[in-house]
């Protein structure tokens, strides 16, 4: 292992692209990603794909706080970008990492991250093969800002696309829904509480390929990540024009999650999820999935929610609560605040 | 504002307060119930403790009372 | 319920005045269980949203201060004034989310450089919350601190709707929060000089549901009464150290209600020798009089009398993205609903 530098701080000079930039990625971010096309360094990665047909995806994490139970911003940048692949019908491949940090952020930490984004890339067997690093001033970002860009190879014969959701289809969740979010929220220093809850993050892909290759009549997948459950059945429901038609009785919720929901006045549906992927499936392959979900680590505690059903005049999500009542699932506002009220 | 849940106190110093609702704990105020004693069953609202609970009448009608019962040392354990 | 509902051969307006109670009714769907000819009317029980719109614009105003930090709990965040919400400045650093009156004070005592201002809303049950921390800023001089008090009192506002001519309200269902501390006996005089029935229920659906029906039940024999279905916390008298508390520090004024107009003595201010905590004072900020919209119907859709669509307003200049009234400000109102789903989800 090379020693890593004696600068303890990311200065901005680091994104320089002189020596301490070269100084950074040799010392720090090479020997975190072991694999020949970044050892490279060429400007641009080249990937031989037999796959004729890709995914790509790309999204940012400005998660605060940066390290939390059950996980990190390094680990969330990667199984966010490979649970888009997976849920989009392909087998992850390769990743990009881009790095903005503010001047004066912790090397320790960086270290930190980087260690994290190698484990859990090693772990879903996906490749860094690019990436950047940029410093800014102090105050310009909040600590550090990641982006990763992935691409899937798309696995052959599956085509899955709201145009395949039928009425009588089945809306399945492989676990406990709302874990990450009420996370997050618990370290948040204006609502901060004690509590044993974790963040669900984690890469799906190997479940996912392995339902898709598997389950003939899966249609649709997404992860119910900002906006939680209720804003992936509210998308599905609008885009297809159909009607969604969910069971309370039937949402997997951990009691410590619905318990601390309730102290905040937070609806559980609305709280995001990362490392759980909402399936739509035809009636006469839920055995199957359900099966295959059972026998893996992170679909356990898979459960059927719910079924696609008739629009009577207006596209609706609607959930049969515990009462035997019926009320309708809102589109989350994008932003949940606690109430007393 | 009449968001409030059941709470047990499980750490009480004057009226400074830690209370817990399966697992998880929130700091409150127990000015408005200075007959409090730890291990009473409390209604918070606003990060403050508002009123006992009467645990019999609380059981026929809370859900979560029901389990925090039965609840035993797995926090994580899943509902329904 | 549903025999009892049918005995009367008529429509049943029960009114809830709690917006937890809105709130919980509509996560619930309980409105799809009820016999058809119930109506639930969704009273002015939201004290976010009864905010008039003055207050929050001078909220607004304060907010706009370098020298100022506004706490606030999160309900108050995207409700509208005039024209803006607090929700645009919460981009500004200086107006912060507390869970708790007693944060508000730590923000005070951690930033002595800065005057920190509490949006102190709510009914009974979240007054004595204020009460305290104002008396704990006087007995350590924590002199930064200050509240801009827009508590209101539930029972003078049923007692104004019940007294407007033509109201379609056959019985209330109280607020269970509010009844543990002012007690389910302070209801005793809507009974009393109103006679309607007055049944205090919890927040689970299985306890509204049993306050509904034992509503119905004495509307069927024609005894209404005042009635506790809410044991585990509420008593009679209440919880009496939060009410001194509230008297110590407060007293009720004459107060302004988004879309109804003024009430008597339905607002909590200050008392003269907590004036140095009394935000208003401090700032010397004069309480207009409510501009209101000219053509707010949300005192008649209240009430039961109308519909939204019938309200000129709706739909066109008072909608979910610019309401008026907090018929529209609640997402849960009975404008919100019908606007967002129509007729047909309004039983819902």
């Amino acid at each position: 292992m090379t020693k890593k530098t004696k600068n303890d701080k990311i200065l901005l000079a680091h994104g320089g692209g002189g020596q301490l930039t070269d100084d950074l990625i040799r010392r720090h971010i090479l020997p975190s990603f072991d694999n020949e096309i970044l050892t490279e360094m060429g400007d641009s990665a080249r990937l031989d794909l037999t796959s004729g047909s890709l995914c790509l995806t790309t999204d940012s994490y400005v998660v605060k706080p940066l390290f939390f139970r059950g996980g990190d911003i390094g680990k969330l940048a990667v199984c966010g970008t490979v649970n888009d692949l997976a849920v989009a019908g392909s087998r992850p491949v390769a990743l990009t990492l881009s790095l903005i940090i503010e001047d004066g952020f912790k090397m320790e930490l960086l270290d930190r991250i980087l260690s994290s984004i190698a484990k859990t890339a090693r772990q879903s067997h996906v490749d860094i093969v690019a990436g950047d690093t940029k410093t800014v001033e102090a105050g310009a970002a909040d600590k550090i800002f990641i982006n990763t860009a992935g691409i899937g190879a798309r696995l052959p014969g599956v085509d899955l696309g709201f145009r395949q959701i039928a009425v009588g289809d089945r809306i399945i969740v492989n676990g406990s829904i709302g874990d990450h979010g009420m996370t997050i929220i618990s370290q948040r220093e204006d609502i901060a509480f004690q509590t044993q809850l974790e963040s669900d993050c984690a890469a799906l892909a190997a479940l996912t390929c392995q339902l898709l290759e598997n389950v003939d009549g899966i249609r649709f997948m997404r992860d119910p990540t900002r906006g939680g459950v209720a804003a992936t059945l509210n998308e599905i429901s609008m885009s297809t024009g159909l009607s969604i038609k969910i069971r309370e009785n039937d949402l997997p919720i951990k009691p410590a999650v619905q318990a601390a929901a309730d102290m905040l006045g937070f609806d559980v549906l609305t709280i995001a999820n990362e490392g759980k992927f909402i399936v739509v499936v035809s009636p006469e392959s839920v055995g199957e999935c359900l099966k295959i979900c059972r026998n893996d680590p992170l679909g356990q505690e898979v459960q059927i929610i719910g079924e696609v059903v008739e629009t009577r005049d207006v596209p609706l999500v609607e959930m049969e609560t515990r009462i035997g009542g019926r009320r309708i699932v809102q589109m989350p506002y994008g932003r949940e605040l606690p109430r007393i009220c | 504002m009449c968001l409030a849940v059941p709470a047990r106190i499980v750490e009480l110093e004057g009226d400074r307060a830690v209370v817990d609702a399966l697992g998880n704990r929130w700091k409150a105020k127990t000015t408005l119930l200075p007959e409090v004693k730890l291990g009473d069953l409390v209604l918070i609202h606003a990060g403050f403790a508002i009123s006992l609970v009467d645990e019999e009448e609380a059981k026929k009608t809370w859900q979560l009372i029901a389990e925090i019962s039965e609840f035993d040392d797995t926090p994580n354990k899943l509902s329904g | 319920m549903a025999a009892a509902c049918e005995s009367l051969g008529r429509q049943v307006n029960i009114m809830e005045v709690c917006g937890t109670h809105t709130v919980s009714i509509f996560r619930n769907g309980i409105r799809s269980v009820l016999p058809p000819n119930l109506k639930l009317l969704s009273g002015p029980g939201c004290p976010v949203c009864v905010t008039d719109q003055g207050y929050i614009d001078t909220v607004l105003q304060l907010a706009d201060r370098e020298d100022c930090l506004i706490a606030t709990y999160g309900d108050m965040i995207r409700v509208p004034g005039n024209d803006r919400s607090l929700e645009t400045k919460q981009a500004k650093p200086n107006v912060k989310v507390v869970l708790s009156s007693e944060d508000a004070l730590q923000l005070a005592r951690d930033h002595p450089d800065k005057t920190v201002i509490f949006v102190a809303v709510g009914f009974e049950t979240t007054a004595p919350a204020t009460a305290v921390v104002v008396k704990e800023a006087a007995a350590e001089s924590v002199d930064n601190f200050c509240i801009l008090s827009g508590h209101k009192l539930v029972v003078p506002a049923m007692r104004a709707l019940l007294s407007s001519k033509n109201n379609n309200i056959d019985a209330f269902l109280c607020p269970g929060h509010v009844s543990v501390i002012i007690g389910y006996g302070a209801f005793s005089e809507i009974t009393r000089d109103f006679r309607r029935p007055c049944v205090v229920a919890g927040f689970e659906a299985v306890q509204i549901i049993e306050g509904l029906c034992e509503i119905c039940r004495q509307l069927s024999t024609g005894e209404p009464a005042l009635k506790s279905m809410y044991p585990a916390v509420v008593t009679e008298k209440g919880n009496i150290a939060a009410q001194k508390m509230i008297d110590e520090c407060f007293e009720p004024v004459d107060g302004d209600w988004r879309g109804l107009g003024t009430i008597e003595k339905s607002t909590l201010k200050l008392r003269e020798e907590y004036d140095r905590f009394d935000a208003f004072k401090r700032f010397h900020i004069r309480q207009s009089p409510s501009k209101e919209r000219h053509g707010c119907r949300c005192g008649d859709v209240l009430c039961g009398l109308i519909d939204p669509p019938e309200c000129k307003l709706f739909g066109q200049i008072c909608t979910p993205r610019e309401p008026v009234g907090p018929c529209m400000v609640s997402s849960e109102g009975a404008c919100a609903a019908w606007f967002k789903y129509g007729q047909e989800k309004i039983r819902t």
